[in-house]
């Protein structure tokens, strides 16, 4: 493969036409399919966060009324969370790039990819619709009984919407496991996966197992509501606290959904920008598993001051603990595989190195919270929205980008400004920083989430954190412009920009069809850059 | 320098000093991380950054004396914290034996506050300050949480049972009382004002406080027993339909179906909204459910008054 | 990094021909495995997915052991114990067709998927009927609940619980019936045999699994604590 440009055979341009894309059975159409879905929800959620942001400039609650502005921080929620975070990288980076970097043509079950995508726009169209039916003003956490019995908002259209793409993410999940288990190429053996595919088989797991809790929890409070059946409500013999077991029992291994595939990207990104073998490759492959397994067995680190049993907290505060160490030792891992690397200073680097501070930022304030003694005093406040901010804008965001950086010349086929690409991984995270560190301040001296107004003294560092939200805002928005410039304008991508290792990188940019050629055999570990100096320098 | 706002949250409890102990020694920690992290990634990037086009970084693949470093130094740490903040927790979640008991019941949106000798406040709890205090509280409706930020105590106030949360405060002055738990329209306006006063400032406000007649709970309690006829089952006497109340809180009961339950205040309340989910041994499952009869102040009233009997039964009082 | 090969395993020139060969398998056993661990992993997401009812069925039984026996004396144990054997019976003709698959039985086939299906409508009849009488008595939750009942609240509690679990998996029934005629189309028109059956067979997976959870549901619902005497 040299730096010519391709033919033009690509995935993109054969077959012609708009069915062709909506019927499509290609994992990377789809994974274009959901780029642009995503991305569209991306900005609504947005959208949302700057009414928040824009609401909290003064402390009177003046701007919106009290239901709208819970109708603004709940729909931000559920919309980042369900129609973008959730299938953020796993959808669109991991459907277009598992197949190629295990040598396999496509994904196991191509028509449930795409079902998947129509199930996720189904679901999303449901829960826009509720938006424009009364909205929803329970919190994305739908805590009963106030979503069951006493909210005056389209609650049951909500939970059937996100019912529905709960299925998205369940097939989606149950494609990739399977793919990895029996597509790939020969001599691609488990310890030879890039890390990106092996963080993605365990979040895989996660969607697989927690996702249907959560579809068959909203169905209860959709049940409650709408047939009057009374499992959550205490009038009715139910307890509220059942429903919070069920939820977090899915929404917090749903963190590590969001974040496990970020970790995969980092470690694909500094191994690529350093070339260099990731430090510890079984240590990085098996903490994502660990995060897996021990992520299902903490979820009652969410409920410390429900009333919960002190010795439930107990058992939950220690699991927390331990589901710290395998990111730190992730982040160590990373660390180390910059040492004596040979780093470039390309874009993608500097999402790297923005993510590794605001990640581990965001690791850290979670054993804050899981420490039993400081949670009575910081949960339900703005310590918590910004400890998960972190690693949910911190660190998955900042690892999308980075990720979507990275493999845009192979997904486009196009150069994209590099300038651009760094100003706006500056202003992100600058942006970022502003944004949410004073919320950390704001959350130790108590201010409550989800407040429409606040107590005065509190406003200089509320609008800290909104000016910081406009330069988010910019740093967000700034992508859009370069990115959809390249596809037009852009110089036409090498099938390898970056001088990375890895089979998606052995074929065209844009890839063709049906990915590879001829049938592959791998004979080499990932991340195999000795063989490249023996080339260059021996 | 003084700034013209708040940084840090002002200390007005017992507790709040040792949990602020606890939060910069994890602070500490974490900055030293986080310092440690960002020093190496920047160090790194720049120290080996690539020369030219076609270098690639050193073969190095991992060591296993490195990665059992990283594993246990941070496993040692947060186990540390673990507990330390368990034994902090476990204080925290235990109220003394001696403290005085306030009933709070949170409704859409709004506190209500009971002190011992029936005075009734809203949005605003008066309390004395170097006192035990224990806090009763039950929802009307939703979940709702009594947050005071001030003396870093929080608990959520669950519909369908009672909670507790007790503290001590330290500091005369006026502090934050928020609502922690999102629960509807109105939530960010069911705040309130916490008035620690001097133990004398404390009673001479009892006694100048207005808001009704102040009938201490105990006493409504037992106005309620006699309204609702309770004696006529629970008579105390021998061969009574109802076992006998005096002495029950705090006792152990055995259950028709063997188990045995502490009398705490949940179990009196359940018994008393839903008496036939757990019918003490020796009795029929005859008494009316009072759940939708009963406000969780009544109950809270009701269950003052058991409390306050003594073991010889209704009969002696 | 990769090399590129002609034919790499034995197995892929041998089906390189088979139609239900899709393009991006290298052979038929790839594709069986990849169908039986998709199928397999489904079956995963539904236990969990029925799992979290059963723990609040868990929960509320301990919670409140009385209104469960008083609900569970409501249930008609007859009709259960006879939908149970239906299903039992609905889940040796599945495997039966599935065998008849397997040695390229076509009518056999045929033959034992209308009687799958069969069983399958008697057990949603049966259930119709049930659900009917429950209607009779005022027995669904909501409005017209019969709370003069002992325990009514909880009753409901477990009614609501009983009609969840019992309407969810009814549901899937009927999934299963929609399933049984699409892969009956398919065995009219003969696209299975021994070299080819994996649709039937992730079809009969589906149905068994709906036929254990079955399994689950009668003895809790209506048998556990059904000896007790009504009140």
């Amino acid at each position: 493969m040299s730096d010519v440009s391709q033919p033009r055979n690509s995935y993109l341009d054969a077959p012609y036409g708009l069915a062709s894309w909506l019927l499509t059975k290609d994992h990377k159409r789809i994974a274009m399919l959901y780029l642009i879905s995503i991305t569209i929800f991306f900005a609504i959620g947005g959208l949302f966060a700057a009414g928040i942001r824009l609401e909290l400039l003064t402390p009177q609650g003046d701007l919106w009324t009290s239901d709208l502005y819970n109708k603004l921080f709940t729909l931000h929620g559920v919309v980042m969370i369900f129609f973008f975070l959730v299938p953020s990288i796993p959808a669109t980076l991991g459907n277009f790039l598992m197949p190629i970097m295990i040598g396999a043509k496509d994904l196991a079950f191509p028509r449930i990819n795409l079902i998947s995508w129509y199930l996720y726009i189904i679901g999303a169209t449901v829960t826009l619709a509720a938006v424009f039916t009364g909205g929803l003003d329970t919190g994305w956490t739908f805590y009963t009984p106030y979503s069951s019995v006493s909210s005056q908002t389209a609650v049951t259209t909500a939970a059937i919407g996100v019912f529905i793409t709960g299925f998205s993410s369940i097939l989606t999940g149950l494609n990739f496991i399977v793919t990895t288990h029996r597509m790939r190429a020969p001599g691609m053996t488990w310890f030879r996966l890039p890390l990106f595919v092996w963080s993605n088989y365990a979040t895989s797991l996660v969607m697989i197992l927690g996702t249907p809790v959560i579809a068959i929890t909203v169905l209860l409070v959709a049940a409650e509501r709408a047939l009057g059946l009374g499992f959550f409500d205490p009038a009715r013999g139910g307890d509220p606290v059942l429903f919070q077991h069920l939820f977090w029992f899915y929404s917090h291994p749903a963190v590590y959904i969001m974040i496990l595939p970020g970790m995969g990207v980092i470690s694909e990104l500094v191994a690529a920008m350093a070339r260099k073998q990731v430090f510890g490759y079984s240590f990085v492959a098996f903490s994502s598993l660990a995060i897996a397994i021990l992520g299902f067995l903490v979820w009652g680190h969410h409920l410390f001051v429900s009333s919960q049993s002190i010795y439930a907290g107990l058992v939950f505060s220690i699991i927390t603990m331990l589901v710290a160490i395998p990111s730190a030792v992730k982040t160590f891992n990373w660390t180390a595989t910059l040492y004596r690397g040979s780093i470039s200073w390309q874009s993608p680097t500097w999402w790297v190195v923005g993510f590794m501070g605001l990640f581990t930022i965001g690791g850290l304030t979670g054993v804050f919270l899981g420490t039993l003694g400081l949670n009575i005093h910081l949960t339900d406040t703005y310590f918590v929205v910004a400890h998960f901010h972190y690693i949910m804008v911190g660190g998955a965001i900042m690892a999308y980008m980075g990720g979507l950086h990275f493999w845009w010349p192979k997904m486009t086929g196009r150069m994209f400004s590099d300038a651009g690409s760094k100003t706006s991984a500056v202003l992100v995270f600058v942006g970022f920083n502003l944004t949410f560190f004073p919320q950390f301040v704001l959350g130790f001296m108590g201010m409550p989430r989800r407040y429409h107004a606040y107590p005065d003294e509190w406003q200089v560092l509320n609008v800290l954190s909104s000016c910081g939200a406009g330069v988010l805002a910019l740093g967000y928005a700034l992508p859009l412009v370069y990115l959809t410039y390249s596809l037009f304008r852009g110089a036409a991508a090498p099938a390898n920009p970056w001088g990375a290792k890895g089979l998606e990188w052995t074929i065209p940019s844009p890839p063709t069809t049906y990915n590879f050629e001829a049938e592959v055999r791998v004979d080499e570990p990932a991340y195999n850059y000795k063989s490249t100096r023996e080339v260059h320098v021996g | 320098m003084k700034l013209p706002f708040p940084l840090l949250p002002p200390n007005a409890s017992t507790v709040a000093t040792e949990v602020d102990i606890l939060y910069w020694f994890i602070t500490a920690i974490s900055a030293f991380f986080v310092v440690l992290v960002a020093a190496l990634v920047v160090i790194f990037t720049i120290k080996y950054r690539r020369r030219h086009e076609d270098e690639v970084g050193a073969d190095i693949h991992g060591s296993l004396v490195a990665e059992l470093t990283w594993t246990f130094i941070p496993l040692v740490l947060s186990l540390l914290m673990f507990f330390w903040g368990a034994d902090l927790a476990f204080r925290l979640a235990r109220p003394p034996v001696d403290a005085m008991e306030i009933f709070v019941v949170g409704k859409q949106w709004m506190w209500k506050i009971q002190h011992p000798d029936g005075t009734r406040e809203i949005n605003q709890m008066h309390v004395p300050a170097g006192r035990n205090i224990r806090l009763t509280m039950g929802s009307e409706d939703v979940i709702h949480d009594y947050s005071i930020p001030a003396f870093r105590v929080k608990m959520d106030v669950v519909p369908g049972k009672l909670t507790t949360l007790w503290f001590n405060a330290t500091t005369p002055g006026t502090y934050h009382l928020f609502c922690a738990e999102y629960c509807g329209t109105n939530h960010s306006g069911m705040i309130g004002e916490v008035i620690v006063m001097e133990p004398q400032a404390y009673e001479a406000w009892l006694s100048g406080a207005t808001g009704g007649p102040a009938v201490p709970p105990a006493q409504a309690g037992e106005q309620l027993f006699a309204a609702n006829a309770c004696a006529t089952c629970h008579s105390g006497q021998p061969g009574a339909i109802g076992p006998n109340l005096g002495g029950l809180a705090g006792a152990a009961v055995t259950l028709t179906d063997g188990r045995t339950v502490v009398a705490d205040d949940n179990y009196l309340r359940e018994s008393i909204m839903v008496p036939l989910a757990k019918v003490v041994a020796g009795y029929q499952p005859v008494m009316p459910p009072f759940q939708g009869l009963l406000s969780e102040e009544q109950v809270m009233q009701l269950l003052a008054y058991i409390k306050s009997l003594k073991p010889a039964g209704p009969a002696a009082h | 990094m990769q090399g590129t090969v002609s034919a790499h395993d034995g197995g892929h020139d041998a089906h390189a021909h088979n139609p239900n060969l899709q393009h991006h398998f290298y052979s038929m056993e790839q594709q069986l495995e990849a169908s039986t661990l998709g199928m397999w992993l489904f079956l995963v997401t539904e236990v969990m997915f029925f799992g979290g009812m059963f723990l609040a069925y868990l929960i509320y039984r301990v919670i409140y052991p009385e209104a469960w026996i008083l609900g569970s004396n409501h249930l008609n144990v007859a009709m259960g114990a006879l939908n149970t054997g239906v299903l039992i019976c609905s889940s040796l003709t599945m495997a039966l067709a599935v065998r008849a698959a397997q040695t390229s039985n076509r009518g056999a086939q045929i033959r034992y998927l209308l009687l799958t299906m069969a069983f399958g409508s008697v057990f949603l009849i049966v259930k119709y009927f049930e659900y009917a009488e429950k209607f009779e008595h005022h027995l669904v939750p909501g409005r017209h609940f019969d709370m003069t009942l002992p325990q009514a609240g909880q009753q409901q509690l477990f009614f609501s619980i009983y009609f969840m679990m019992t309407g969810i998996h009814a549901i899937h029934m009927i999934v299963g019936l929609g399933l049984m005629l699409v892969i009956l189309t398919m065995a009219w028109r003969g696209r299975f045999s021994a070299s080819y059956y994996t649709p039937i067979e992730m079809s009969g997976l589906y149905w068994h699994f709906v036929d254990i959870v079955w399994i689950f549901l009668f003895p809790l619902l209506y048998l556990l604590g059904a000896h007790y005497s009504a009140h």
